[in-house]
């Protein structure tokens, strides 16, 4: 057992950190997400180029740095610790993980355009009724000839105004909710046949509705063998699961230090409001929650390679406590700071925002407890 | 003890519930659907229908134009509002510095301003809260100092609710600096007009304009408008505060509140069963709602103990706490409820397109609304302090 990190890893953290430090204080994000764009493109320029950041998880082969899911978890714990409204989760961890998983041509033509900079990936899998069931799909995708034509409405998909490529989820067989018949598409983001609606969301990204109307697709967009796609989603969902937990890591992180710095200089009732015992512990029970989204984040990042049902359980355990912890931690930062909390002015509550979204994204405690017993609990 | 409403009181229910009905503005109505932001005559449209009627302030005494109404009968109004999801009355005029002026003014105050606190014509704010002073509201600096007939008043307020659209203020200012913090308070009246008077908006998570910093330099304030003694403003502000509890359980709006999570509940899919036959869900709501019960069960005994004579006491304080926490717990369970559509934003949609809609209307203010919600513990006095009282003046430890 080594829990310790190589010299590589150590050297990416400080060089994000570093970059991000210097790039992403809180008055630039405020200017990204105000922008035409809702982003500023030389970052992830930078990250591609400057920092050779993109490929920290990708093999050497690929031309990236030959790290994995180690090195997604740390680099996306530290854009949580500046909430980077960057698409390195929908490029990197759910489009460079499928990529890696399939392998072939196709990873070997995008791989390197993603560790480049050129490609960014939106994730169209969640829809209006799907709720967190990744076989709950409606969307079709028909054999048309060589290729396919695809139907339906994919919701709130993260990133998707700024995507080269979308990874879409679709029925080319079975029905309702059936394991069988689900594939997985990489494609154009800007064929014929898509209507997008964007918007920026709660949390400072930028995202869209998709509607795919009749939009004809190439066959070799197929990633996988038709109709058999669910497994190789859920191992992504689960990678990228995970990597939103140790996000996670990086914003409670904040949220509990923006407080007891706040708490140690805001004086009410003739002293710092950081002596009253009762905000002590909640200080306290917010540090405790911090360290153990971490430990479940090594837990989890550390399964992701075992046999299905035992990384399910893993992920399921993680992102359960982890949704906890960002709610708990997050509100608790808000009532520590009162009415300053609430105002857009201050990064912390941008910093809440963002953990009330991470709460239920890839599924909420709930679900992920019910997955968890499922798994773990049998009758 | 019973529980049942007497024939008469059902008659008075049916009676209000058939004006509700009847009165309540549609264009208002339609606003709110569509999740609109609220403008100040949206406010006014309804206050001013029930100023009309005679039913704009309940809870005052019949003499200063109060309805008369039992402790019930106010019950059965505030539950039939909320039923039918009538905006609220702003609670500055009306349940703020109405009460403290007829408690506490002259007859010429008394005169000057109940009318238009009445009809509406008069828009109120608070002054109270400061940059250094929240919770520790006694600690506050801005200063009035004697000249002549008038004050002149020097400081910042802060967390003004709705003073962009006020037309009168009421502020704690501090007129002796050398007595110790709760004395040396006076309570003045300030028109928001005054030269001086500067209101800056504050923007809150959810996007509202809500509340504002109110800046006050050398602004002359008659001497007429100090409402009480020179430096005994505090009595008036305890005697505020009390009232701010009482309305503050909203029990009523919780109770709507929760039947509109029960409808989402109800139309979003969890797979092939709605999301209210989830058992962890639907869980949740009973524990909201069999909390929200002991709450309104709390708030009749403590509204019982009213009518016999005991004024709102410290024990209104746990009205407070549990009433901001249900609140608080029925905004999570709708963002809960949503899924993936609590994220977009729905002040950044833009054009509307029927056809590729984002999601369902009910969504779209999830979010926002459980952020702003979050003040609901933090103001009118913190659940910390709200602790504090009840530790100290009904546990006297």
């Amino acid at each position: 057992m080594d829990f310790s990190y190589t010299e590589t890893q150590d050297m990416i953290r400080d060089t994000l950190s570093r970059f991000l430090t210097d790039t992403y204080d809180f008055d630039s994000r405020s200017k990204m997400i105000a922008s035409s764009s809702g982003r500023d493109t030389g970052i992830w320029k930078a990250l591609a180029q400057d920092l050779g950041m993109l490929g920290a998880s990708f093999s050497e082969e690929h031309g990236g740095l030959g790290g994995g899911y180690l090195e997604n978890a740390l680099i996306m714990e530290e854009l949580g610790k500046v909430i980077a409204i960057e698409p390195y989760l929908q490029t990197v961890v759910l489009g460079g993980g499928a990529l890696k998983a399939v392998g072939g041509a196709v990873a070997d033509s995008v791989i390197p355009e993603i560790i480049g900079g050129n490609v960014i990936i939106g994730f169209a899998y969640a829809e209006p009724q799907g709720r967190y069931n990744l076989s709950n799909i409606r969307t079709t995708a028909k054999k048309d000839g060589a290729g396919y034509v695809l139907n339906g409405h994919k919701s709130v998909v993260y990133a998707a105004p700024w995507a080269t490529h979308l990874l879409v989820t679709a029925r080319t067989g079975g029905a309702n909710t059936d394991v069988n018949g689900v594939s997985l598409f990489l494609i154009d983001a800007n064929a014929k046949g898509i209507v997008r609606r964007d918007y920026p969301t709660v949390d400072g990204f930028q995202a869209s509705e998709i509607y795919f109307e009749n939009a004809a697709i190439s066959g070799d967009a197929l990633l996988g063998d038709e109709g058999a796609g669910l497994p190789l989603i859920e191992r992504i969902v689960d990678e990228a699961t995970v990597a939103v937990c140790a996000e996670s890591c990086g914003v409670t992180a904040k949220l509990h230090q923006g407080t007891l710095e706040y708490a140690r200089q805001r004086n009410q009732f003739g002293q710092p409001i950081s002596r009253f015992q009762v905000l002590q512990h909640r200080m306290v029970d917010m540090f405790m929650e911090v360290e153990q989204s971490k430990s479940m984040t090594t837990m989890a990042t550390l399964k992701l390679d075992l046999p299905a049902a035992e990384r399910m359980a893993a992920v399921s355990a993680c992102k359960a406590k982890v949704s906890r912890s960002a709610k708990f931690v997050g509100q608790s930062a808000i009532q520590t700071h009162g009415g300053i909390g609430i105002t857009q002015e201050l990064a912390i509550g941008h910093f809440f925002k963002r953990a009330t979204m991470i709460e239920n994204q890839f599924g909420s405690a709930d679900h992920h407890y019910e997955r968890f017993e499922r798994l773990t609990l049998a009758d | 003890m019973q529980l049942e409403f007497s024939p008469a009181e059902i008659a008075f229910q049916k009676e209000v519930r058939t004006f509700i009905a009847e009165n309540y503005p549609e264009n208002l109505r339609s606003v709110q659907d569509e999740g609109h932001d609220l403008s100040k005559e949206d406010f006014l449209s309804w206050h001013r229908i029930l100023a009309k009627k005679g039913w704009i302030a309940p809870a005052w005494p019949v003499e200063y134009g109060g309805t008369g109404w039992t402790a019930t009968e106010r019950f059965i109004w505030s539950e039939e509002l909320a039923a039918a999801d009538c905006v609220g009355t702003m609670p500055f005029g009306l349940s703020m510095v109405g009460p403290v002026i007829y408690t506490f003014g002259t007859p010429e105050q008394k005169a000057k301003f109940l009318p238009g606190i009445l009809s509406g014509d008069d828009w109120w704010c608070q002054g109270y809260s400061e940059p250094g002073a929240g919770s520790d509201l006694a600690s506050l600096r801005t200063k009035a100092v004697r000249d002549g007939d008038d004050y002149v008043v020097n400081g910042q307020k802060t967390w003004t609710t709705m003073a962009q659209h006020a037309d009168w203020g009421f502020f704690l200012v501090r007129t002796d600096s050398d007595a110790k913090a709760q004395e040396g308070i006076s309570f003045l009246l300030i028109d928001m007009k005054t030269p001086g008077v500067t209101v800056r908006p504050i923007i809150t998570l959810g996007g509202e304009h809500e509340v504002n910093e109110v800046w006050l330099e050398d602004v002359r304030v008659p001497v007429a408008n100090r409402v009480y003694e020179e430096n005994k403003g505090w009595t008036c502000a305890k005697f505020l505060l009390a009232h701010e509890r009482t309305g503050i359980a909203a029990v009523a709006r919780s109770k709507r509140g929760v039947e509109k999570i029960k409808a989402i509940a109800r139309t979003e899919q969890d797979g092939d069963r709605p999301l209210i036959a989830n058992p962890f869900f639907k869980r949740k709501i009973s524990e909201l709602e069999i909390d929200l019960t002991a709450l309104e069960f709390t708030e009749l005994r403590s509204l019982a103990g009213e009518a016999s004579g005991k004024g709102p006491g410290p024990e209104s304080s746990l009205l407070k706490i549990k009433g901001s926490e249900i609140q608080q717990r029925i905004t999570e369970l709708a963002l809960e409820a949503v899924g993936h559509y609590g994220a977009p934003y729905f002040r950044g949609f833009g054009e509307g397109d029927n056809e590729h809609p984002i999601g369902p209307d009910y969504a779209h203010r999830a979010a926002p609304t459980y952020f702003n919600t979050r003040k609901t513990t933090i103001y009118g006095g913190s659940n910390e302090i709200q602790r504090n009282i009840i530790a100290k003046m009904v546990l006297g430890i």
